[in-house]
């Protein structure tokens, strides 16, 4: 089966400079509930985190090949498993678009060092 | 209204070029605008216009040029195109 590989970093920094700027609407535009949940210790939203997922959400639409299409953020979610180890969800347009793009099946790995957060994403494809 | 899209992208959207050079419907993200700058855009949009984007428009399309965020304001609100 044919794979397609999405690959990008995102700067903990700059997300720090958009929550500095926008605090929760930043948060709220961008992530959804669970991506939340899962940046917040003792309550604190995590940069380095959200700098990871946002990576992994533009990685996503370089590996479905939709890099410029229409889809909102929130369409991208990243969920962790009980064993530490996170997964993609697609809804709504991303969803639609990555059917139609033949996508069967996606994989996800996050790092985070040196000062980026960086993402790559697998996507298995028909045809 | 152009000037205040401007201002915005100027502002946040971390060009490599003067935004003043650009035209109307340059692209954006050619320009040097990541995906994570235009969110930055997109909510000092909503600051300076005092409104709030859909859903539905918070893609990457909407913000690729001045004229492509120039239409989705004016879909928004059509006092603007006056």
């Amino acid at each position: 089966m044919p794979l397609r590989i999405g690959f990008d970093l995102e700067s903990p920094a700059r997300v720090g400079d958009s929550l500095a700027a926008h605090g929760e609407r930043y948060l709220r535009r961008v992530y959804t509930g669970a991506e939340l949940a899962d940046c917040r210790r003792a309550g604190v939203v995590d940069p380095r985190r959200l700098a990871a997922r946002f990576a992994a959400k533009e990685a996503a639409f370089k590996a479905i090949g939709v890099g410029a299409a229409a889809a909102s953020w929130q369409d991208v979610e990243v969920l962790r498993g009980p064993s530490a180890n996170t997964r993609l969800v697609l809804r709504g347009d991303a969803a639609t678009l990555a059917q139609a793009a033949g996508v069967r099946e996606l994989s996800l790995s996050l790092s985070c060092a040196g000062g980026f957060a960086a993402a790559i994403v697998i996507a298995s494809v028909s045809g | 209204m152009n000037e205040k899209i401007r201002r915005a992208i100027g502002d946040h959207g971390r060009l490599g070029v003067d935004v003043a050079t650009l035209a109307d419907d340059a692209d954006l993200y050619q320009a040097g605008m990541t995906s994570h700058a235009s969110v930055n855009v997109m909510l000092a949009l909503e600051d300076a216009f005092d409104i709030e984007f859909p859903d539905r428009m918070l893609t990457r399309t909407v913000f690729e040029s001045v004229a492509s965020i120039r239409a989705a304001l004016t879909e928004l609100q059509p006092s603007l195109a006056a």
